[in-house]
């Protein structure tokens, strides 16, 4: 337990990559590997459903701080963190720290384990109340993250296979997706994974991915139309899918693989060629409509997808490159020769697999999927700029953030070289809106009110119309903080009603109509473009405004 | 019977005996817990202070205004109301203002903590009707580690990085804090050094007879200070300043009780933090208010709220004191103050 209560500080108190990856390497190389197993577990974020339940644990924990429930509350809203609040009330050790010496394994074997086969809630009691008699506050806080299952210390699964790739003398790719597929739960599992034989299964390694730059100069000023290949720029997750061998990988942008969280789209894959490697883009799509952008992240949230969840969100993932062909990496290849290739891997378009309009959220009409699961992200054919830019004005109706420009002639470069890849992204739209409602954020913002909920005119009163979490500078942060202690009105829980004083500009990327909000309207991706200091709350807008925005969305569609 | 002190715009108010305490305006008569900013402001005609505070009450205040004193525990008559001063453990100099009239006694803490510290006159409780606490870390999260362990964590930190080659950076606040963990420093690990605000209030302490380990200025134009041994004392707005340039490769830390929470650790960035506080910690706040019997407490700065509001519930008659320093982790004081009741965020800031 000691090794690794060290190693969770080590991690907590730095925050360079470098210098994270160092602290797990030593504890990877020194750990017993039984130990190793389990740690990997925790720092992958490996669920297995909390020990013991935290409303409980929150009650007991106030037993026996000898504090009042709503205390604690108001501890933990302060410090953002329960496994941290509780740990810090609970009185110092009474006993001498026996655990620090025993091993995390037969800590988890005979703390964590045991408290799922718990009898009934008062057995559970009698374990937690004897660990907390023998554990001081730095090792109870990292003790109540394994009961509960979370143990975020900003460590990415990309820098757990960067050290134990170190550890192994492998390439973190390799390592990546050795990490994949079987949890490693046993010391023979861990020895496995760290064999420095490449196996077969080695072999799928993403490209690193080209990213485009924002297009900050006029469309035309990149020379004749002709030149470029112009695409939707597709609301949706970029990936990499790689198949060669006998497997297929799927990989998002951060390098971390996603095969169980989009299963169908890997099963799907098999169909191509083996030495195949596609770039593309994964989007929800149900009944011929794309769902919003909330819906994909669920997915890829998830380790393990549900089949409930399989139908209700099904995923497709649309091609726009070809990198590998045959086993031949065409990154070198122009732009041109590769789309062509692809057209014939890839031969159905995705807008004739969707019908364009407001995006859906309502449960699946008659659950059909026709089960196609790769499309070619279709090019938008334009003779001139200003056809372009007429199609670009359609994005917000088609549900894509704009239009892509890819030089014809290309190669597939790596990260971010200006030039040749450009985002074309539509304007968001604004408001002006007046700061109802502050909660404290948790983590690295635990408590500064950092959650605002913003609101506008409907004739004499303010209604709430979007919650917003970013948008300004640290400094800010803490100037609004203060005058949100300044100016509360009521608070209810961590939930404070301030006197509306502040003005920010809103900018969001689409609103709809809505019956789940208060306002009727719901607003897409909100986030604080800059605080207005030279306007007053009078000057806010009206909910008027913001209908008029999906009068005239709906009727450009209309007109499209 | 009225309240023998009453809350003004001016700040705590005894009318009887016609004198503020801690006045966040001009006054005619103010009595000073301690030199800390949100506590003493210039401007008033006249100013008392405990006996061993008064050189830094005057750097604070300023030259002209008159600063009676009075030794701890010796009491004076101000209009007939009977006025003495008790060791408040804070910093150099604080002190806990008794005021008794008519058979009513009420102590007003200013800040304080209950841990020993070699800096400053240890804490003594008194006997009172009606105490005013402080209660900047009135949350039962806060419980300070032993003095002795954070001495040794700062100690062996300073020894790692001078094994590296790197200077140790700790900011502190100038008055009180610096000097506290100057006090807990091993200087056979090397040299420690101060910035010219810590340093002028380290004179002030040796003067009072305070023991601490030897400690340089550092020169004006220097190029280079320290040799990648050095312990720096600075103060928070130092933090990110070309001042630290002349020490070379730099760990910086901050200490503060603050830093107990591991999301103000995260978010201030520095390399470690380390829980120093010259307020009492939760244990400490209930154990001040019980060992004065009085039945009526009166909280203010920072958790004023929750704290009354347990006291209530444990059948004491409490309420939270409104003054301009009000509301959790308080956010009001604007200027350069140094003293941890500022906030959270704004020492560096």
């Amino acid at each position: 337990m000691k090794q690794f209560t060290d190693l969770y500080w080590r991690l907590d108190g730095t925050t360079s990559t470098n210098e994270k990856v160092a602290a797990l390497r030593d504890y990877f190389a020194a750990a017993p590997h039984d130990d190793a197993a389990v740690a990997l577990g925790v720092l992958s974020g490996g669920r297995h459903g909390r020990a013991v339940s935290l409303t409980l644990l929150r009650q007991w924990a106030a037993d026996a701080a000898g504090l009042p429930a709503w205390l604690l509350e108001e501890s933990y809203a302060h410090v953002g963190d329960l496994a941290e609040t509780i740990a810090l009330v609970l009185p110092p050790p009474a006993e001498e720290a026996g655990d620090s010496e025993s091993s995390l394994a037969a800590c988890m074997q005979s703390t964590v384990q045991a408290l799922r086969q718990a009898a009934d809630d008062d057995a559970k009691r009698a374990i937690v109340e004897a660990v907390w008699r023998r554990l001081a506050a730095r090792e109870r806080i990292v003790w109540h993250k394994l009961l509960t299952g979370g143990c975020r210390v900003g460590v990415s699964k990309t820098l757990v296979a960067r050290a134990l790739a170190e550890v192994a003398g492998l390439e973190p790719a390799v390592m990546a997706h050795r990490l994949m597929g079987r949890p490693i739960e046993t010391a023979a599992q861990f020895a496995t994974l760290l064999c420095p034989d490449e196996t077969e299964a080695d072999s799928q390694r993403p490209y690193p991915f080209f990213l485009a730059s924002p297009l900050d100069a006029d469309a035309p000023s990149l020379g004749d139309v002709a030149e470029w290949q112009a695409e939707w720029k597709w609301d949706g997750m970029r990936a990499q899918l790689v198949r060669r061998g006998d497997e297929a990988a799927l990989w998002s942008r951060g390098e971390e693989l996603m095969n169980e969280a989009f299963p169908e789209i890997v099963t799907a894959a098999a169909a191509f060629p083996a030495g195949t490697v596609l770039d593309g883009e994964l989007l929800a799509v149900r009944d011929r409509r794309l769902l919003p952008f909330a819906s994909l992240s669920r997915r890829a949230s998830r380790r393990r997808v549900t089949k409930q969840v399989l139908a209700e969100i099904p995923c497709v993932f649309v091609a726009y490159d070809l990198l590998e062909a045959e086993g031949e990496d065409l990154r070198s290849e122009p732009l041109a020769h590769r789309r062509a290739l692809l057209e014939r891997m890839v031969p159905h378009p995705f807008d004739k697999a969707i019908d364009t309009g407001a995006s859906v959220s309502g449960p699946p009409a008659d659950g059909h999927d026709s089960g196609q699961r790769f499309f070619l992200s279709p090019c938008i054919t334009a003779d001139s700029w200003d056809t372009l830019a007429a199609a670009r004005a359609t994005s917000r109706q088609r549900g894509v953030e704009g239009l892509m420009l890819k030089r014809k002639a290309s190669p597939y470069a790596v990260g971010r070289t200006r030039g040749d890849w450009w985002k074309w992204k539509i304007e968001p739209l604004e408001i002006d809106a007046v700061l109802l409602y502050a909660q404290a954020g948790h983590g690295r913002r635990a408590g500064l009110h950092t959650d605002y909920t913003l609101g506008v005119w409907q004739g004499d009163r303010l209604v709430p119309v979007a919650k917003a979490y970013s948008g300004l500078s640290d400094a800010e942060i803490v100037e609004v903080d203060r005058i949100v202690r300044a100016t509360t009105l009521e608070k209810h829980g961590p939930v404070r009603v301030v006197q509306p004083t502040l003005v920010f500009q809103l900018s969001f990327e689409g609103v709809s109509r809505s019956t789940r909000h208060k306002s009727g309207v719901a607003v897409r991706f909100p986030r604080i473009a800059r605080w207005r200091r030279d306007k007053e709350p009078q000057d806010a807008g009206h909910l008027a405004d913001i209908e008029r925005m999906i009068e005239m969305a709906s009727s450009a569609g209309a007109t499209a | 019977m009225p309240d023998l002190l009453e809350l003004t715009p001016a700040g705590l108010y005894c009318p009887r005996g016609d004198f503020y305490i801690d006045p966040w305006r001009r006054v005619g008569r103010a009595i000073i817990t301690h030199a800390h900013a949100d506590h003493a402001r210039a401007g008033s005609d006249r100013y008392l202070c405990a006996a061993p505070g008064k050189l830094v009450l005057r750097t604070r205040i300023g030259s002209s205004a008159p600063i009676d004193t009075l030794p701890y525990g010796e009491s004076l008559s101000i209009n007939g109301v009977e006025v003495s001063l008790h060791p408040a453990g804070h910093v150099l100099g604080s002190a806990q203002v008794r005021v008794s009239h008519g058979g009513q006694t009420w102590v007003v803490t200013g800040d304080y903590k209950l841990e020993a510290d070699p800096t400053c006159a240890a804490f003594e409780p008194v006997r009172c009707d009606v105490f005013v606490t402080e209660s900047t870390f009135g949350l039962p999260v806060y419980r300070w580690p032993d003095p002795a362990s954070v001495a040794a964590e700062i100690n062996a930190w300073w020894r790692a990085n001078r094994d590296a080659g790197r200077s140790s950076v700790i900011f502190a606040y100038a008055l009180g804090k610096a000097q506290r963990v100057a006090a807990l420093l091993d200087p056979s690990i090397g040299p420690i050094v101060a910035h010219g605000a810590v340093m002028k209030m380290v004179e002030h302490y040796r003067a009072s007879g305070v023991r601490l380990p030897p400690i340089d200025r550092v020169p004006p134009r220097a190029r280079r200070v320290g040799d990648g041994r050095a312990m720096v004392l600075a103060p928070p707005s130092a933090a990110g300043s070309r001042w630290l340039r002349v020490f070379g490769e730099t760990s910086e830390a901050m200490a503060s009780g603050w830093m107990m929470l591991r999301g103000v650790r995260r978010r201030r960035g520095f390399d470690r933090g380390f829980v120093v506080s010259d307020h009492a910690d939760f244990p400490g706040l209930m154990q001040a208010i019980a060992a004065t019997g009085a039945r009526r407490v009166l909280a203010t700065h920072g958790f004023a709220d929750s704290l009354a509001r347990l006291l209530r519930e444990r059948g004491l008659d409490a309420a939270a004191l409104a003054t301009k320093f009000t509301g959790e982790t308080v956010g009001d004081s604007g200027d350069d103050d140094d003293d941890e009741s500022t906030s959270v965020d704004e020492g560096a800031a």
